[in-house]
């Protein structure tokens, strides 16, 4: 853009700073009931009054909350590990390899994508029971892995197209076979692409409430979003505001450190499968 | 950006021949390698979706038909389209869906003006560019469970900032206010995703195309109508249906939030509720397929209506 007017550009960072505002009041909202006092939640301003730890050290030495969020680190890395490397080989076909059906294959990912998971969770509720995967984290790593793989396929095969094949080609006259020009020329080159895709597809398993809920029944495969309406108040009729609020931030943290290190990774994967169309 | 690359798809066979619309010229080694290699590779992945998916689709087909309820389960029988029947004729169902529609329709379409508008602020900010990206990311990113408490807490009376400045107001208790909220939450939640996939159809807009309409005295509102939104049409549209088909599935936000009290259930927590508190797998069953009915007759009218091309594959349009 040309230079600006100090109007406009006034405009533009009052712009910015309403955005700003709007992103984060609900995330600071829940940093500022993680950190009152138990008595003090029935205050409504928005900060404070007095500053605690206390709901912090609370759910972090409790296994209510600590098993969860170890399930919820587990299943998600697996589940991001075993969709990234099977997507990869799919999307390294779908951007490299002509072949019959592959038009099949896209249309396969992208019905996937659109699938409304309520519709999974009662068939796949009655079948997992009936294979012993009910509430284990097998059970919930296979749906996951599923429905990481559309997002890892399209936004893989739009980084593999970008990927300079003539080095593909060059090592295959070399003599290296199709798998050796995979693992030892383009893996390297699709790390990146790669990097992007297991961030996003770990962010989805993170976030997943739907099946967690519906495929655990105690903590032992229970994942931190599930495992929060679990938690008990200083009674039966109060909320456990407090504990809830510091969970939340606790779950929020990983995300905002993701975001921080890889904001243009994460731009740049959300929109390459989704614009190239 | 890959919107500008050429495929290289169908270049990557060394012989023509390999092409898939030539299938019957015969195929070199090499090509034949190629699609061996191909298949290898790709069967894995479309097993464990069909697995997931397919399988369970089917036996929720079969399972629609039957009267099968885990708390009577010597009871079950086949019974035909009684389920369906019994599901289009009860009111919850109805409303469930009319609730699902609305909740669709506004937040979607809110979320798009919004969007939009992020699109064009990220797109002009010149200085502390990252930052704001970032920050902008942050309701993309995290847990919708974490940001459906930070709604439902704020909105609590006596406990809650937004209730406190609404005159200590309950809105969660009351049909049409909850609604709203859940509006609200699931538009700070998805807005920036739209905005950032407006802001790469935006990048596609060439400036020099803004400029020249400048120079001929187009107001910046003519030139957003008559140049911006034309050339976004793809990207708008394919924001447009994955939004769409995300917010028919809305089940979070309101689990949360009300719980599907007061008349706020949507379809997809109407099909949990009789599936984990009626314990009633041929009526869950049936909410299931008729929820795939929607979701699939939704992307229909959204590819055939509006020509949006199957977001990624060859033949799209550009």
């Amino acid at each position: 853009m040309a230079a600006l007017t100090t109007r406009q550009r006034a405009g533009w960072t009052a712009a910015n700073v309403v955005v700003i505002l709007l992103a984060l009041i609900p995330v600071l909202w829940l940093v500022s009931l993680s950190l009152k006092a138990p008595g003090a939640v029935t205050d409504p301003s928005f900060w404070p009054a007095q500053w605690t730890w206390g709901n912090f050290s609370g759910i972090l030495t409790s296994a209510q909350f600590l098993r969860p969020l170890v399930n919820s680190i587990g299943i998600g890395l697996i589940s991001t590990f075993v969709s990234v490397v099977l997507a990869s080989m799919a999307a390294y076909a779908v951007a490299r390899l002509s072949f019959p059906g592959k038009n099949a294959l896209i249309g396969l990912a992208l019905l996937i994508a659109m699938f409304p998971l309520i519709a999974l969770v009662t068939p796949m509720f009655t079948i997992e029971r009936s294979l012993g995967l009910f509430n284990t984290w097998f059970g919930l790593i296979v749906p996951y892995v599923a429905f990481g793989l559309p997002l890892g396929i399209y936004t893989l095969s739009a980084f593999f197209r970008e990927i300079p094949w003539e080095l593909e080609k060059a090592a295959k006259m070399d003599g290296a076979t199709p798998f050796q020009a995979f693992t030892m020329v383009i893996a390297p080159l699709a790390a990146p692409g790669m990097v992007t895709t297991a961030i996003l597809v770990f962010l989805a398993c993170w976030n997943d409430f739907l099946l967690a809920i519906s495929f655990t029944s105690t903590i032992s495969s229970r994942t931190a979003p599930a495992a929060m309406q679990y938690f008990s108040g200083g009674s039966v009729f109060t909320t456990p505001t407090g504990p809830i609020a510091a969970a939340a931030v606790v779950i929020t943290i990983p995300i905002i450190i993701f975001v921080l290190f890889f904001q243009r990774r994460i731009v740049a994967g959300l929109t390459s499968g989704a614009v190239k169309g | 950006m890959s919107t500008v690359t050429p495929d290289a798809g169908t270049t990557a066979s060394p012989v023509p021949a390999a092409n898939g619309r030539h299938r019957r010229a015969p195929l070199s080694e090499g090509a034949k390698a190629d699609r061996r290699l191909a298949f290898w590779l790709v069967a894995p992945a479309v097993l464990v979706m069909i697995a997931v998916t397919g399988y369970p689709l089917v036996y929720a087909v079969i399972l629609s038909l039957e009267r099968y309820n885990l708390e009577l389960p010597s009871q079950t029988k086949f019974i035909g389209f009684a389920n369906y029947s019994a599901v289009l004729t009860s009111s919850y169902w109805w409303q469930a869906l009319w609730v699902t529609l609305v909740i669709t329709v506004f937040s979607v379409g809110i979320t798009l003006v919004l969007g939009m508008l992020l699109a064009q602020v990220l797109h002009r900010t010149v200085f502390f560019r990252g930052g704001i990206r970032t920050i902008s990311l942050i309701p993309y990113g995290i847990v919708t469970v974490a940001a459906s408490y930070s709604w439902q807490f704020a909105w609590t009376p006596n406990e809650g900032y937004l209730s406190a400045a609404f005159n200590n107001g309950a809105p969660l208790t009351s049909q049409v206010q909850a609604i709203m909220v859940i509006i609200l939450a699931e538009i700070w939640k998805t807005t920036p995703f739209m905005g950032l996939l407006l802001l790469a159809g935006l990048s596609l807009v060439p400036d020099d195309l803004l400029k020249a309409a400048k120079v001929d005295g187009a107001t910046p509102w003519q030139r957003f109508l008559r140049i911006t939104l034309p050339l976004m049409k793809p990207a708008i549209l394919v924001a447009l249906l994955f939004r769409t088909l995300d917010a028919f599935r809305i089940f979070d936000n309101i689990f949360i939030l009300t719980a599907g009290n007061n008349g706020t259930a949507s379809v997809s927590t109407l099909g949990y509720d009789n599936l984990f508190n009626a314990l009633n797998l041929g009526i869950g069953s049936t909410i299931a397929i008729l929820i795939f009915i929607c979701v699939a007759v939704i992307a229909t009218i959204f590819i055939l209506g509006f020509g949006t091309a199957a977001p990624g594959s060859d033949n799209g349009t550009r």
